[in-house]
């Protein structure tokens, strides 16, 4: 299959390991990824914050670059609500509804990662090889908004050598919320302590997500800690094999 | 007065729609009180597994909630129509109507009614909407002591205290605090008062039996009211509820114009819903129904005040008027990460929690609660236990857009987080401008020490007081896309070709921790 990749800005700015694991990962399953270089950001951030005039370019971006596509992943359960829910909204309630109808188009061929593997491509086993305790956190907008329900951990237990250990309270939101972090530090922190204890009573090396930006909040917080826990993307742990194994234990440092 | 047609917002500087103090602020004051947050998580902790529990015996609970919102939709398509009908079978069956538009008129209405019955007590079954407007300071004012009966609100009356929550108002407080406040505020407790719940119970039992017997004068909320039978109803658990609906001479309740259901049927729905959602209960103890006058039984004069104060405002706004749809379980409190860390006081208002956030800057206008949308981080788990399915975060986003386009309006030049956003929209609507910014993004690594950064300035810092941040790769992704395709394997050729992963852990990446596939690529 002939897949688009949606890699999203934060990924592509400040994690790139997670796009490269995507295309790493579904070129080993076979398929053909295609990264169409015009892309740019869902818009979420802006819309989050209030500035849905400013997201209309953005939303009309995404809409032009992927409307050719077959199919577009991103690893992210985040910016793919973003694209299921807000881009319409946005557009119709800026007046603009031809633009609404072609983004509810392309937002029906847009998934989050592990809906991709398992409701398109029909895999649980990836043929993955991660021996270490992991801990999966559910983001909230790929278990809510999305409904990922539990494919992200049917996708991992199929992973050899991997350790699945279950994370306390694991549906309670980690308190990034984009700019909610930084406009209520306070309770953003309170909740992410939370977060971090039970991530820490699971005893894992290793907490998984499928959403780069809480991961880089649980991370950021962990590292604070110097806790010895890596924050780890779903798609990098699914990308891992045998033979890539020497570069998947070194890992990142704590 | 309408100012260009618009319904009337809930006018300042009367009522507890409010806080003296923006969200955050408030917030930060509250994560501070440990014993607060060690009382919050216990109870909210608690009442969630209780509604999980009860809520997941129902196997058409699904099907009860969009009963439930599509019955509240069509109530409020109908609003005008069926308050009418609702004043029309009131009035028949001997009861009196009266409209408020705000809190002022409403407080005024109900002290009138007060002092013309020739009482200056009244007895209180628990109820927002005269908390919303602040009855019991106005009652005050005019020389009518108002006396909280349910056991939450006593707690608070008597500690001089604010509620902090729609259906446990005292959730701030533990057993031990309620203990102190019976001994230094009851007078008439015995001072032996341990602090067993059985115990304090009763303290609270022999205290309020002597105000309902002496009171001539009950004042009410109203959980729904049926249009077409005149019928009000309140919903309760203690019975002292009961006890000011039917032993006072007069009764007055206090209704949000939102309240009122066209059909007694409808009532079957809610019913259910309610106590699942609210005490995890499968039936709340006491359901009082009255309909007017009941000659013989029951107060003698019965009189109904309905409540505008921002209502029709929020009704006008289109999105956001689902918020109105509330019927006051708390099951989103329960729920809210925010709510269960900051405690109800850092509203502001007497709706606290996710639907706080929604309703008070609807009904006072978003500018005067600018900082309550903002209060959340769009989790959705507030959407999924709604028992009538309001749609909260995306209220929130709206209320947050609405919030922005009326400061664009207001200020001509705009602020920081404006320009930042534009900016930043700017640049990611275009390639190369995004390339360019994401290679300037790269002097971040200039910050970094041992793979992350420990501080950032303001309003960054905010970030890096508590966490480390990541520092920028030495490549984006779309630069090792390129390389990759220029280095001969081409995108989209489908081979496999076993690209090496680092799963190197944001943010901690080591500066020499190459990423991408370098090594085995094939060339």
């Amino acid at each position: 299959m002939r897949i688009s990749l949606f890699v999203t800005c934060l990924a592509d700015t400040l994690f790139p390991e997670v796009g490269q694991a995507t295309v790493t990962l579904l070129e080993r399953l076979g398929h053909q990824v295609d990264f169409p270089a015009a892309q740019g950001c869902c818009g979420q951030m802006h819309v989050n914050t209030g500035y849905q005039r400013a997201a209309l370019p953005l939303v009309r971006q995404y809409v032009e670059v992927f409307s050719g596509a077959d199919v577009v992943v991103t690893p992210s359960g985040s910016c793919a609500g973003s694209v299921r829910h807000q881009h319409a909204m946005v557009a119709r309630r800026l007046g603009d509804e031809q633009l609404a109808r072609r983004a509810e188009a392309v937002a029906a061929r847009t998934y989050e990662l592990s809906e991709l593997l398992t409701d398109v491509l029909g895999v649980e086993d990836v043929g993955a090889y991660y021996p270490h305790r992991v801990t999966y956190h559910p983001t909230c907008h790929s278990l809510r908004l999305l409904g990922v329900g539990d494919r992200p951990l049917r996708l991992l237990r199929q992973v050899a050598g991997l350790q699945l250990t279950e994370l306390p309270e694991a549906a309670s939101c980690c308190g990034f919320g984009g700019t909610f972090a930084v406009k209520n530090a306070d309770t953003s922190a309170a909740m992410l302590a939370d977060k971090m204890q039970h991530v820490l009573s699971t005893r894992a090396e290793v907490c998984t997500a499928g959403d780069s930006s809480c991961l880089m909040h649980i991370g950021g917080g962990l590292s604070r800690l110097r806790s010895g826990v890596r924050t780890v993307h779903l798609a990098q742990i699914l990308a891992s094999t045998q033979a890539a194994a020497p570069a998947a234990a070194a890992g990142g440092a704590p | 007065m309408t100012f260009l047609g618009m319904p009337p917002v809930a006018p300042p500087g009367v009522g507890h729609l409010r806080g003296a103090d923006p969200f955050p602020v408030a917030a930060r004051r509250a994560l501070a009180d440990s014993q607060l947050r060690a009382n919050l998580g216990r109870a909210t902790t608690t009442i969630r597994a209780k509604r999980a529990r009860v809520v997941g015996e129902l196997p058409d609970w699904e099907q009860l909630r969009a009963a439930g919102e599509e019955l509240k939709t069509a109530a409020m398509a109908g609003l005008d129509e069926h308050l009418e009908q609702l004043e029309a079978q009131v009035t028949a069956r001997g009861g009196m109507v009266h409209w408020a538009r705000d809190a002022a008129e409403a407080s005024d209405i109900v002290a009138g009614l007060v002092l013309a019955a020739g009482a200056t007590e009244a007895v209180k079954v628990k109820s927002l909407a005269t908390d919303e407007i602040g009855l019991n300071d106005a009652l005050a004012a005019r020389g009518i002591t108002a006396w909280e009966t349910d056991l939450a609100e006593l707690i608070v009356q008597l500690g001089a205290d604010r509620p902090s929550h729609i259906l446990v108002p005292a959730i701030h407080r533990n057993r031990a605090e309620i203990r102190e406040i019976f001994l230094r505020e009851m007078g008439d407790v015995d001072p032996g008062l341990t602090d067993d719940p059985a115990a304090l119970a009763e303290a609270a039992r022999l205290h309020l039996r002597r105000k309902f017997l002496s009171a001539k004068v009950g004042i009410s909320g109203a959980n729904f009211a049926i249009a077409e039978t005149g019928t009000l109803c309140v919903v309760e658990s203690e019975g002292n509820g009961r006890m000011c609906l039917t032993l006072p001479d007069t009764l007055i309740t206090v209704m949000g114009i939102e309240k009122v259901l066209p059909t007694w049927a409808s009532l079957e729905v809610f019913l259910q819903l309610l106590p699942r959602s609210s005490t995890g209960e499968r039936m709340n103890p006491y359901t009082s129904m009255w309909t007017g006058v009941t000659q013989g039984d029951g107060p003698q004069r019965f009189h109904l005040v309905l409540l505008d104060n921002g209502r029709t405002a929020a009704l006008a706004s289109g999105t956001g008027r689902a918020a109105l749809h509330c019927i006051r379980c708390s099951a989103c409190l329960n729920v809210c990460p925010v709510y269960e860390r900051a405690g109800g006081h850092a509203y502001g208002s007497v709706y606290p929690g996710p639907i706080g956030a929604i309703l008070s800057p609807q009904l006072t206008g978003v500018e005067e609660n600018a900082s309550l949308p903002y209060a959340s981080t769009l989790c959705g788990a507030c959407y999924e236990v709604c028992p009538v399915k309001i749609d909260i975060p995306s209220i929130l986003v709206d209320l947050r857009a609405r919030h922005v386009e009326a400061a664009r309006r207001e200020h001509h030049v705009p602020g920081p987080e404006a320009i930042t956003m534009a900016a930043a929209s700017w640049v990611m609507a275009s390639g190369p401008r995004y390339r360019t910014a994401q290679r300037a993004a790269r002097l971040g690594r200039l910050l970094g020490r041992g793979g992350k950064i420990r501080r950032l300035p303001p309003p960054l810092s905010a970030w890096t007081a508590v966490r480390d941040a990541p520092v920028p790769p030495p490549e984006t992704f779309r630069e090792w896309w390129a390389r990759r395709a220029q280095a001969g394997a081409l995108p989209g050729s489908g081979t496999g070709t076993g690209t090496t992963i680092s799963t190197g852990g944001s943010p901690g990446r080591s500066e020499d921790d190459v990423t991408g596939g370098t090594s085995n690529e094939p060339a």
